[in-house]
């Protein structure tokens, strides 16, 4: 088994989307109840998987692990699955949080819940494939596949706005997304591949390395989101459900960073180098500026969204400084936003399931009457600022001290980011939980329900254990990790070595 | 006994005309009442010549090298025998609904189809515009079949006077060529061509009104103005088949007529092709938006394809071509069962092909939305539905021909073309149902739209058969 399991991992959510189909007989009821029950096997079985991969993964090798090889479409085109320390814990964070995808859906979803869970599933096939390729078109494949599900959740189950929030995303991904093809097929035509464990030891002139990464670039960098290409984003997450949120939130926000590791770094190893400046600067931007646009803002899923692409800065920020500390502060902050961001929308959707409105002013005094929720709304809101315990802490940090060993000034221009997020994240909670609780809408509010206090305590327990013990995470990166930083040394000496020689020639003259 | 082997060449051809001879002698004994018969008829016709041609694999050519039978030409007639079953498929269960079935279209189809085998084998001007004008001729009375409609005849009318510019444009274009090679056929053409040296002006003169003719044939801008008005005219099976096979055999026409006798002056009509494919893309993406006719909108859709496919045309090399046959491939699935849905559209008995008719399709319907939905992403060249891969191999092959340029306003325009394709997905599943269409479309248009969208969803499983293949068919070209 063990030889096709990420096949397994990848494809196992369309064996649930069979399913369904296969039984959706009978009434609405039964129909939406066997989904439901068939979604929610198959995500845990998913997750079961996701762990037997973590536990037979070997973080002192940085080659790809569980790899499989087919033919596919033709010469050098072929069906390549395999992680690295890199991927896999992505995986584990996909599958994992899918299954409180599905469980938050349980009774928010009311209509057409066989096509629901069918599109998540099929959205989890993708999301996985991402991770798991290591062909260049084989990649393509599942990361613009992955639109079409999120373009039905958004639209179908989506808000007030939704149509307009759909497309703008979808139109927007798409965009960056097809120049980067056009990348994939120039480096299959300059290479005669387009296997990614070939292409990481083949060397792109420098002249064409800048074009593929500013056409990776474009699709990375909406999909991230990075400044200024980032407002897609609030309008998506404000009028997805509370499950597509979270799954915009806590993974497809991360392929954008999974791709600045994978291709951009050590692929264009020279051009990466040339424009660390403009993606220091872009991610500056995105820190300190949408930082005082979430300040702003009136809608709570609208500020978390803004919050994402403050932390999707110190993301962005801790690649480029290609240290140790950065890449492996990048990560680590990609994983534990993806869990912090997940449960703070899950945590909306709890009081947005009650009360049916996003406004911070319809809100106030919750404490009063639901104890428990603020307490673990306070843990992801501490978590989101980064305070030393959570997991939002030690990415926060190490993304700046990898930044500090390159460029102090980016380094605490960062920092202040990090002030602004306690701003905004802890005035938005303070609106929300504490002060009278007066509105009369909410004299009758309940607290968490049993099922949603299963959804929302094992999230704020991984929250801390991030926080206090983030070593297994870093045994499986850090390897892989330094593999990269050798990777993209090797191959920037090799992209100057035509003029260090051309220099040394002038000198002996 | 050369003119037995000749015979043997152009069998298929031979029985489907005399297949259809004798078909019109019955229909015209029998009546209307054998339409039913008539049409499965020809389409074991149409089955048997694909056997012919699927069981000789050999190259072969007839008539003094005015035909030749290659990889390629058997590629194309797979593909447009095909296609023409499956719409007199439709045709047949569409008019028995509408009631006005007529024992001719059948027979109109076969001979229309005729015409294009003999195109796609054309080896010598003369044996092409001998073919064009068999299947044009088929083609005008075929889009004013519904003899009673206003739009229908108009559509016929409009067709014909164009249509006969077009040819006119086309033969004045081969004379100019004959004028200054002294030969009609292919390969002596290339000789001569290439002989020469420089290019004659003379030459260019007659290879623009050529490749004018012949844009207007596959309906690439800017001779794309009789397409819209055509295909929304045309009863829905007649439209399907201009879409399907006619547009396949017109580009099969294209690629032999540009790439055999012109291989000396690649420089001369690349220019023209680049320039003809960006238009078609950026026009059929932008002209598409404001379109409330589903016909319409497909008719603006597919010069949008045919500019992606010239981008193949455009970068003249093996892999172009080959890309080109797998996006001819991947068309003609798609809108079949694109034109299956468009016929199955039907309200209290009614034909209906307002966009807005699908309001909510996906709940009044769901297994006819997903069919369609998934056609429609494909069209859209979304993975991993089959039309991303056909998209693929045409840019690799411009990209390879350094037609940098021209890919990245092509697919640009492609997600500007995604604007109207997601606007079908979202009346289709994101508003409120209306009044839910009629469950009365026949069988075998039922199994089409499944089958079609079967094949766009699973493709990506299997691609290397189809891709192989066209490899092979478009080595064939490139001796």
């Amino acid at each position: 088994m063990m030889s096709h399991i990420l096949s397994l991992v990848t494809f196992l959510p369309f064996l649930g989307v069979a399913a369904i189909f296969a039984l959706a007989r009978g009434s609405d009821a039964t129909v939406a109840s066997n989904a439901r029950w068939i979604a929610l096997v198959t995500t845990l079985v998913e997750f079961a998987l996701s762990l037997v991969i973590w536990f037979n993964f070997d973080g002192h090798s940085a080659a790809f692990q569980f790899v499989e090889q087919a033919d596919w479409l033709g010469p050098g085109i072929g069906y390549h699955m395999g992680v690295d320390g890199i991927s896999m814990l992505f995986i584990v964070l996909t599958a994992g949080l899918m299954p409180f995808c599905i469980l938050a859906s349980w009774e928010s979803i009311e209509t057409r819940v066989a096509e629901y869970m069918i599109a998540f599933l099929a959205l989890e096939s993708l999301m996985i494939g991402v991770f798991c390729a290591l062909d260049l078109i084989l990649f393509y494949v599942f990361f613009e596949g992955g639109l079409i599900p999120m373009f039905l959740i958004i639209g179908v189950w989506g808000g007030a706005r939704r149509v307009y929030a759909s497309f703008k995303f979808f139109l927007y991904t798409l965009l960056g997304s097809v120049l980067m093809l056009l990348a994939i097929l120039a480096m299959y035509i300059a290479a005669g591949t387009t296997d990614i464990a070939t292409l990481l030891h083949y060397h792109f002139p420098p002249a064409m390395q800048t074009w593929l990464w500013l056409a990776f670039f474009a699709s990375f960098a909406v999909k991230m989101p990075m400044w200024p290409v980032h407002t897609w984003l609030p309008d998506a997450h404000v009028e997805a459900p509370t499950a597509g949120s979270v799954i915009l939130a806590g993974i497809l926000l991360k392929m954008g960073g999974y791709g600045f590791l994978r291709f951009s770094l050590p692929m264009f190893a020279s051009a990466s180098v040339t424009f660390t400046p403009l993606v220091f600067a872009l991610s500056i931007v995105a820190i300190i500026y949408t930082s005082l646009v979430a300040l702003a803002q009136e809608d709570i899923k609208k500020l978390i969204a803004y919050s994402s692409v403050a932390h999707m800065g110190f993301v962005t920020m801790g690649l480029f400084t290609l240290t140790q500390q950065g890449l492996d502060g990048g990560i680590f902050q990609m994983l534990s936003h993806g869990v912090v961001s997940g449960a703070l929308f899950l945590c909306v959707g709890v009081i947005y399931d009650r009360m049916h409105t996003r406004e911070i002013a319809a809100y106030g005094g919750l404490v009063n009457r639901m104890p428990v929720y603020a307490a673990c709304f306070m843990v992801f809101t501490l978590a989101n600022v980064g305070l030393p315990g959570t997991g939002g802490f030690v990415g926060e940090f190490m993304t700046m001290l990898g930044a500090f060993l390159v460029n102090t000034w980016v380094a605490i221009f960062a920092a202040t980011g990090v002030i602004l997020s306690a701003a905004y994240a802890l005035y938005a909670y303070r609106r929300v939980i504490f002060g009278a609780l007066v509105k009369p809408a909410l004299q009758t509010i309940q607290d968490l329900s049993p099922r949603e206090f299963a959804i929302l305590a094992p999230l704020v327990v991984i929250t801390i254990v991030m926080g206090f013990y983030p070593k297994p995470v870093f045994d499986v990166t850090s390897v892989s990790v330094a593999n990269l930083i050798t990777q993209n040394k090797t191959a920037l000496t090799l992209d100057r070595a035509p003029q260090l020689a051309a220099r040394a020639q002038g000198a002996v003259r | 006994m050369n003119l037995l082997a000749d015979i043997h060449v152009l069998l298929p051809e031979i029985g489907l005309a005399v297949g259809a001879m004798v078909l019109l002698i019955g229909g015209v004994v029998a009546g209307d009442r054998s339409t039913g018969i008539i049409s499965w008829l020809a389409i074991a016709l149409l089955a048997a010549a694909g056997a012919h041609v699927f069981a000789h694999p050999e190259t072969q050519s007839a008539f003094h090298g005015a035909f030749v039978v290659d990889g390629f030409a058997r590629f194309a007639k797979i593909l447009i025998l095909a296609g023409s079953a499956f719409c007199i498929l439709m045709a047949q269960e569409f008019f028995a609904i509408e009631r006005t079935a007529r024992f001719e279209l059948p027979i109109l189809m076969l001979l229309a189809t005729l015409g294009m085998m003999l195109m796609v084998s054309a080896a010598s001007f003369i044996a092409l515009y001998m073919g064009l004008e068999l299947q044009s001729l088929a083609l005008y009375v075929l889009a004013s079949f519904q003899r009673d409609s206003l739009r229908s005849t108009e559509a016929g009318l409009k067709y014909f006077v164009l249509g006969a510019l077009s040819s006119g444009m086309l033969l004045y274009g081969i004379s100019l060529i004959y004028g200054f090679t002294g030969t009609t056929e292919f390969s002596l053409i290339a000789h001569a061509v290439a002989t020469v040296g420089s290019p004659n002006i003379g030459l260019i003169f007659g290879l623009v009104f050529l490749i004018a003719g012949l844009a207007f044939k596959v309906g690439a801008v800017p001779f794309h103005m009789w397409t819209p008005d055509v295909y929304e005219g045309s009863p829905t099976p007649v439209t399907a088949f201009f879409v399907t096979a006619a547009k396949v055999a017109a580009f099969a026409l294209f690629i032999r007529a540009i790439i055999a006798p012109f291989p000396a002056i690649a420089r001369e009509w690349q220019q023209i092709i680049v320039a003809v494919s960006v238009l078609s893309v950026v026009l059929g993406a932008v002209a598409a938006i404001g379109q409330t006719n589903i016909k319409r909108l497909l008719a603006y859709s597919s010069i949008g394809h045919v500019g992606y496919a010239l981008l193949g045309l455009a970068a003249g090399t093996q892999a172009g071509i080959q890309g080109m046959l797998v996006y001819l491939a991947y068309y003609l699935v798609t809108n079949l069962g694109m034109f299956a849905c468009v016929a199955a559209m039907r309200r209290n008995g009614q034909s209906v092909e307002n966009i807005r008719d699908l309001s909510g399709l996906a709940r009044t319907q769901p297994h006819f939305a997903l069919a369609m939905g998934a056609l429609v992403f494909s069209l859209a060249g979304l993975p991993p539905l089959a039309g991303i891969f056909a998209k693929l191999y045409v840019f690799a092959a411009a990209m390879q021909a350094h037609l940098y340029i021209p890919a990245i306003v092509n697919i640009v325009a492609s997600v500007i073309g995604a604007f109207y394709y997601l606007r079908i997905i979202q009346i289709m599943y994101f508003d409120e149902p209306r009044r839910p269409l009629d469950h009365e479309a026949g069988v075998g248009t039922h199994a089409l739209m499944w089958a079609t969208s079967a094949i766009s969803i699973f493709f990506v499983v299997v691609p290397a058969p189809l891709i192989a293949i066209a490899g092979q068919a478009a080595h064939s070209l490139f001796p």
